[in-house]
């Protein structure tokens, strides 16, 4: 196969509170490909916002990466020390953060807080490179050239979240990680900045991660998907097939609950609650809340097996796992 | 049984605890103290002058011949009289002050606000020294607390004012007022309990600042002459220059009780704190 | 910048100084007994060779506050006085002008609390960052236990246990006065180093117990001020962790802190006036004391009114440079 530009092998993420271990991310692997998106949806708890931060080496205290590997351009995330790791990110992975109306330093301008994260990392621009540079990004998320300028509080809630998106790309990074970037804007807003996020990706041939709980926003905009749930990876494949076909019972529920415009009748929802992380169900995660549960289902987890057409689900209700 | 309750959930507040009984302590010194110290050493010319702490006077005597123990024994309840009477109507004034102007807003708001604020800047001790000297000799314990009051209003008042007005916007008081409600019984039921951690920090801040205000103008002789509370015997020692002399025993011990006062309620209010806003809790 | 909001603080200033000048007009004519009247007529019945100059400054008095005149007229020309500084003389220091007194000691105060209180705000709020700081090493917070302690103590009882112990005991330091007594004051440098001598007690009084409420303060502030979410995307710049303590943590909780510490100048000043008493030190705060001591009126006044002068002018600079340091200031006013 092609050579993916991120691979995640195993990756395991668990928060060490007084009452044990809560598995926020349990045992997660996948690859990802240049120049795709990814998306990664789940509901609250189901660690997707973990693995941003994991990737991004950014968890604290008192959670910690237990074990798996982040392999990125050849090296693992995971084993890097703290100041290499600094230099990594932005310059070959960076993040769009969720809440763009508080992430920009409020007393600096815009064009200094772009200088700032250039000169954090080991790159030989001059000064007027620099200048054109930060022009650039700032064209290419459709913003005036004199924003540049600007104090954060003087920019709307979608200018800051296109600024955050254009200091994401600053060094040209391999994977761009976008953490629900568009939960606090209003829908038309949310197009705006989607379609921008977009737009540089191509642009860039970067990779991105979408994270994020709304899938009709999703489905416009990733090649593939993955569905977390509990800490593990439920189904994962090409958007298309997973959308239309959905296998796991719980991305089935939860392509259901959408609201259809063509359809009335009663919304859908999942019923139960989500698991707690730090006791979660024995065997299959979902089997509480699960409407095809099975005895095994309380007894064994299923592990993530592929189906012919390349999509990957855990779940007992497919069992033989069809070689390649 | 919610008393007991609140006793026992003090064990995860240390500070806070040890606060409470340093207070605790000075308040009961005072009067378990005078059943076994004749407090009528404490007046002029008892006994014999600039005697070192011995045997007879455990504490020493100063020029006047005042047995310093008994001094302490008396003026310690007297002071803390006036912290308390002060910071309870600057507490009392702030409550009312601070609910009219969050909860009315409009001028109401800016009249009381631009007060404190303006009151705030001026520094306080000049303010009462222009109070005192006027009022020129007699004043006893209790007109000090008056004149200390009338500066120990402006914090609990901005205080409370931020609060009711964070709180006034909340959720449950507009649910409380389609309820029906009226304005005084919402006051009552719904914004108080909420308040009480920030009402019972404003007291002791007002405390405080109160037996500071009123320990400075009496060092500086402003305080009921005939009394002897902490600060004017402060006020004596310096007057006699005792520190040039020697006559540690006069001045230490009214200093180590002020000391002592003020660590227990600032611990107290670092606890007060750190329940209002468990962020704060971090390992010291 | 906003030119009304500059207009606006300078109309604040005025209206305190109007209101304290005010206010010190009106006290002694609410007491039940005008006690400027009471303090004059008995330096006037103790006679003695004063008395004719008691009777000028009696004279001076009647003159300018006219008791028999309308009280509308007193308190014009009274306000005519102040503007010009004209605080009438000191009665104590006869025929000195109240002033002149003033403008002596002045100068010894502000230097005093100047240096102390930058040394003690620069130290405090940086410590204070720096206990806030994750990666601070534990050594710093230890000094948390002290500072706090000592935060509790008023200044001027610090002042008096430092000068027993280091003044009087151990000798290491003069035991009062701004300058060896005798000396004239003069520029050169065996006086200023004597006066630096001398200062160093007063201003480590006051250095040590406002230490620890600015640094308890500024670590307060600092917490919430790294749970914001622009710490959180710094890091994901990959921005230097030094860097993020300085621009982007200590940076914003600095706003917060200088306007406590606009807040607290009256207390400070209130402090260091005692400050001085007890050092001796000739400044304000002794010629305060004395003022007190002979009942003085027109210096106390002139003296409190001078210091909420000097004190809202302070303010007000500060207040004026605030939105140079906060960008979203200047365009919202206050």
């Amino acid at each position: 196969m092609s050579n993916p530009v991120l691979q995640v092998k195993d990756l395991r993420v668990y928060y060490h509170t007084a009452r044990g271990p809560a598995k926020a991310v349990d045992g997660v692997s996948f690859e990802l490909e240049p120049n795709t998106r990814l998306g990664l949806v789940g509901e609250s708890g189901s660690g997707k916002s973990t693995m941003a931060l994991a990737l991004m080496r950014m968890i604290k205290t008192p959670g910690r990466i237990e074990g798996g590997q982040m392999i990125l351009g050849g090296i693992d995330l995971a084993t890097l020390s703290s100041e290499a790791m600094r230099q990594v990110r932005l310059s070959q992975i960076s993040m769009i953060p969720q809440g763009a109306m508080n992430s920009l330093n409020p007393v600096v301008r815009v064009r200094k807080q772009m200088i700032d994260a250039i000169y954090a990392h080991n790159v030989k621009m001059t000064a007027k490179e620099i200048d054109r540079r930060i022009a650039e990004v700032i064209e290419w998320v459709d913003l005036e050239p004199g924003v540049a300028n600007m104090f954060p509080h003087e920019l709307s809630g979608g200018m800051k979240q296109r600024v955050c998106i254009a200091i994401s790309i600053l060094l040209k990074p391999k994977v761009i990680i976008a953490d629900e970037p568009t939960s606090a804007l209003d829908v038309v807003v949310q197009r705006q900045v989607m379609e921008t996020i977009g737009r540089v990706q191509a642009e860039l041939g970067a990779s991105v991660i979408l994270i994020g709980h709304d899938m009709g926003l999703m489905v416009q905009f990733v090649n593939r998907m993955i569905v977390m749930y509990a800490g593990k990876i439920a189904e994962m494949g090409n958007i298309r097939e997973l959308f239309t076909q959905p296998l796991h019972p719980y991305s089935q529920l939860l392509i259901s609950s959408l609201p259809r415009l063509d359809s009335k009748g009663e919304l859908q929802g999942i019923p139960g609650i989500a698991p707690s992380l730090l006791n979660p169900p024995s065997g299959c995660v979902f089997h509480t809340r699960c409407p095809h549960v099975m005895d095994i289902c309380s007894k064994q987890a299923p592990s993530l097996i592929a189906m012919d057409g390349g999509q990957m689900v855990s779940c007992h209700l497919y069992g033989e796992p069809l070689l390649w | 049984m919610r008393f007991l309750k609140t006793l026992a959930g003090l064990r995860h507040h240390p500070l806070l605890t040890i606060g409470l009984v340093i207070i605790l302590m000075l308040i009961l010194f005072g009067p378990v103290a005078s059943r076994f110290v004749n407090v009528k050493g404490a007046k002029v010319g008892s006994s014999l002058p600039e005697q070192t702490p011995s045997a007879e006077f455990p504490l020493g005597t100063d020029t006047y011949g005042r047995e310093i123990l008994p001094v302490m024994v008396v003026g310690t309840p007297l002071t803390l009289r006036i912290g308390l009477i002060a910071g309870t109507i600057g507490l009392g004034l702030g409550i009312i002050l601070g609910f009219m102007a969050g909860y009315f807003g409009g001028w109401v708001d800016t009249l009381i606000k631009g007060a404190a604020d303006v009151l705030l800047t001026v520094p306080g001790l000049l303010f009462l020294v222009v109070i005192a000297t006027t009022l020129k000799g007699a004043v006893s314990v209790n007109m000090m607390a008056l004149v200390v009051a009338s500066l120990a209003w402006m914090w609990p008042t901005r205080t409370i004012r931020a609060q009711v007005l964070t709180l006034r916007e909340r959720q449950f008081v507009m649910v409380a007022r389609l309820n029906g409600m009226s304005g005084f019984e919402i006051i009552v039921r719904e914004l108080i309990p909420n308040l009480l951690p920030y009402l019972a920090a404003s007291f002791v801040s007002a405390v405080g600042s109160a037996i500071l205000a009123s320990i400075g103008l009496e060092a500086l002789g402003l305080g009921p002459q005939n009394e002897p509370t902490l600060g004017m015997t402060i006020y004596w020692a310096l007057y006699s220059t005792s520190v040039l002399r020697g006559l540690w025993w006069w001045w230490a011990p009214p200093i180590a009780v002020i000391i002592l006062t003020f660590i227990g309620l600032f611990l107290i209010s670092i606890g007060l704190d750190q329940i209002a806003n468990p962020k704060l809790r971090r390992a010291t | 910048m906003n030119v009304g909001y500059i207009i606006r603080r300078i109309g604040v200033f005025l209206i305190i100084i109007w209101l304290a000048a005010t206010i010190n007009f009106l006290m002694p004519r609410l007491a039940p007994v005008n006690p400027i009247r009471e303090v004059l007529l008995q330096a006037l019945r103790f006679g003695g060779s004063g008395k004719a100059d008691m009777e000028a400054v009696v004279k001076n008095y009647e003159a300018k506050f006219g008791l028999d005149q309308p009280m509308w007229r007193q308190y014009l020309r009274y306000m005519g006085d102040i503007v010009r500084f004209d605080f009438g003389i000191s009665i104590s220091n006869f025929p000195t002008k109240v002033i002149d007194i003033i403008l002596r000691a002045l100068p010894w105060t502000i230097g005093l609390l100047l240096v102390s209180t930058l040394i003690a705000f620069g130290l405090g709020t940086l410590l204070g960052a720096l206990m806030a700081w994750p990666k601070t090493p534990n050594v710093v917070n230890i000094l948390m236990a002290p500072l706090m302690t000592l935060s509790a103590i008023p200044f001027y009882l610090l002042g008096l246990i430092l000068v027993y112990l280091l003044a009087f005991t151990l000798k290491w330091f003069p035991l009062s006065g701004g300058y060896q007594m005798g000396t004239i004051p003069s520029l050169d440098l065996t006086f200023l180093k004597d006066v630096l001598y001398h200062s160093v007690l007063p201003a480590l009084s006051i250095v040590l117990a406002t230490l620890g409420s600015w640094a308890i303060g500024m670590r307060g502030m600092m917490i919430s001020g790294l749970g914001e979410d622009y710490i959180t995307f710094a890091e994901a710049k990959g921005i230097k962790s030094r860097d993020i303590f300085f621009k982007y943590g200590l940076r914003n909780a600095l706003l917060p802190q200088m306007t406590a510490l606009a807040l607290s100048l009256g207390y400070i000043v209130s402090g260091a006036v005692l400050v001085e008493i007890v050092f001796g030190y000739p400044g304000v705060g002794t010629v305060l004391y004395r003022a007190i001591q002979t009942f003085d009126y027109f210096l106390i006044y002139g003296l409190v009114i001078m210091l909420i002068l000097a004190i809202g002018l302070a303010t007000l600079i500060m207040d004026l440079i605030y939105p140079l340091l906060d960008p979203r200031i200047t365009y919202q006013g206050r």
